[in-house]
């Protein structure tokens, strides 16, 4: 018989990693308590994006809004329109790929002060295509007004949720959901929107990374550190705007620059600290990490992820070549 | 609504279309082509939502307490301009901007550059979805506004209109007014040729709206229709209006049925005559 490993391992946190349950969920409920214009909204995904913690705290704020992608979005907005702060909630395939008008006209063309919540961010389920928002950010950095956020860990979720509601504007946070990693309150860390973040420096090598990838960006370093392979991590937990300031900076040495994303390699970080350089003028040695411009397949998540180049060995292994 | 004698209150409201059509030609004259049609055949429907139901301020346009109008249909934007200025919310002189470069008035609605549009249509199937969270926010801050949303039967294709209709009905959304102008006709012809949408008000009604159809050039079957579905509503409400595309110019009206009508620059004057001659009835 050979070994079989299972699909349904659907986490990407390590065995041993020290998590938090439904960050999300529990930072946009105490949130509530001190905002009472926040409402939450979802659409038939309520148990599966960490909403069910805010609904069960505020029953009389949370709505229902059936499998029904489209209205959740243009509901969102209409609240909005009367003076609420809306949290909708989805799968990132839905958000961007099935709603993307709403998205865009009802709540981005306005400036409407709604948070679009996407699960399943990248390659975050062994589902398959349906499931896999690999060009969420692709498709979501081309509409103008919309800030997005794609956070590391609970500690990022935690701080981009009551900054996200602060932001008089359009927003859409990429969603880590159930035992989600915490990783980075053992760094001189706090969320800042719009800011990158430099958690550790190096002179070899400098990973600009966002996501769940600045997660797997620490884990490399520190493994690299041991073959004195020195590896700076500069965190980029918003994609739009970019911190093009913060880019630059880091990438205006002679290290090799790589970045670091959970989506493909279309369209997302890679291709905007791409085109950032090249518009300043910046001849950094520079690569991507991210999925294929592929639908990708189905199966386990850290399978998946070793085969397509997301997991630490595969980062780390990634780097050694760069430098061999 | 007014307590004023049923006659009387027609009497104003058709002298109210009466000018919102010809404030319509005013404004197809600047650009010599547009949704003159549409305008013309929603005008009584308009003439009765402006003059007797909505409850609005013309001169404090944000006011919380006012109805919201949804007009999801955005190319229906020259008839709400039209009723707008009837209305008293912009000025009958800017109505000459219509559609020009910097004017307030731009050819496809849009909040961000009328006074008194409350969405940006265009893209159709929106203006239902919108109305749903406007009216679920309202009632969940204890605001008595109600949100009326203007479709076409066109927009009934998109599937989005009906996420909202569901939605609308879950959440016994009684806030909401739905209207709708049945003129029959979407941009590739003759409704019924393109997406076949009867019967319509068995369809709202089993998806637990209550809905009532009438002729919607006839102001006393509107009234009478609107007075029974804004005076105790128990669910969400719509009010399936039948229309005729160029309404009240004859030679609009009996042309070859188009979405989007040209008329030469020597066929206005015709028009207007027309109009006059047809008087307020």
């Amino acid at each position: 018989m050979t070994a079989r490993t299972s699909a349904m391992i659907a986490s990407f946190a390590d065995p041993d990693q020290r998590t938090t349950q439904a960050p999300f969920g529990h930072a946009l409920a105490a949130l509530a308590q001190e905002r009472p214009e926040i409402v939450g909204l979802s659409a038939d995904l309520t148990k599966y994006t960490d909403m069910h913690v805010f609904r069960e705290a505020h029953p009389d704020r949370f709505f229902q809004m059936g499998m029904s992608e489209q209205v959740l979005l243009g509901a969102a907005a209409g609240m909005a329109e009367v003076g609420l702060v809306p949290f909708a909630t989805t799968y990132a395939v839905f958000a961007s790929r099935r709603a993307y008008d709403f998205l865009c006209l009802d709540i981005a063309e306005p400036g409407l002060n709604v948070t679009v919540v996407g699960g399943l961010p990248g390659l975050t389920t062994g589902y398959g295509p349906s499931h896999q928002a690999t060009e969420d950010l692709a498709i979501l950095r081309g509409c103008p007004n919309l800030t997005i956020v794609d956070p590391c860990d609970s500690v990022d979720l935690e701080q981009a949720v009551p900054a996200l509601a602060d932001h008089d504007g359009p927003t859409y946070l990429r969603l880590l959901r159930g035992a989600v990693p915490t990783v980075l309150d053992e760094y001189d860390y706090r969320f800042e929107l719009g800011r990158a973040a430099e958690l550790r420096g190096g002179r070899d090598v400098v990973l600009i990374s966002t996501g769940l990838m600045t997660m797997r960006a620490l884990q490399a370093a520190a493994r690299l550190e041991a073959d004195h392979v020195d590896v700076a991590v500069l965190h980029v937990p918003t994609i739009k705007p970019l911190d093009q300031d913060a880019i630059l900076a880091a990438a205006g040495t002679d290290r090799l620059v790589l970045t670091c994303e959970n989506h493909t390699v279309i369209g997302g970080l890679g291709e905007a600290v791409g085109s950032t350089l090249a518009l300043a003028g910046v001849a950094a040695r520079f690569g991507q990490v991210a999925l294929p411009d592929q639908f990708l397949a189905a199966g386990a998540l850290p399978t998946l992820h070793e085969r397509y180049g997301l997991s630490t060995d595969a980062l780390v292994a990634r780097i050694r070549a760069e430098l061999a | 609504m007014t307590t004023a004698p049923v006659s009387e209150r027609v009497a104003r409201l058709r002298a109210s279309a009466h000018r919102i059509r010809g404030y319509a030609l005013d404004m197809g004259e600047v650009q010599g082509q547009g949704y003159i049609g549409q305008a013309l055949g929603v005008a009584d429907v308009l003439a009765v939502l402006f003059g007797e139901v909505l409850r609005f301020r013309p001169d404090e346009l944000d006011w919380p307490g006012r109805d919201r109008f949804l007009l999801s249909v955005g190319h229906y934007a020259i008839a709400a301009y039209a009723a707008f200025a009837e209305a008293g919310i912009v000025g009958v002189e800017e109505l000459e901007t219509y559609g020009s470069d910097g004017s307030r008035l731009p050819m496809s609605a849009m909040a961000s550059y009328t006074p008194g549009m409350e969405i940006s249509g265009g893209s159709l199937g929106h203006g239902l979805g919108v109305a749903t969270g406007m009216a679920l926010g309202l009632r969940h801050q204890g605001n008595p506004a109600r949100v009326v949303n203007l479709l076409s039967d066109g927009e009934l294709n998109e599937g989005s209109t009906w996420e909202a209709a569901m939605a609308c009905a879950h959440h016994g959304l009684d806030n909401v007014l739905a209207v709708v102008d049945v003129n029959a006709l979407q941009a590739d012809g003759p409704t019924v040729g393109i997406q076949g949408m009867d019967p319509l008000p068995e369809k709202w009604r089993a998806f637990g709206w209550r809905a009532r159809r009438v002729d919607g050039h006839d102001i006393a079957a509107l009234l009478a229709a609107l007075d029974e579905l804004t005076a105790a509503p128990s669910a969400p409400s719509i009010l399936l209006c039948d229309t005729r595309p160029g309404h009240g110019v004859p030679m609009l009206e009996q042309r070859e049925k188009s979405h989007f009508l040209r008329v030469e620059a020597d066929e206005w004057q015709s028009a207007r005559d027309q109009l006059s001659a047809g008087g307020a009835g």
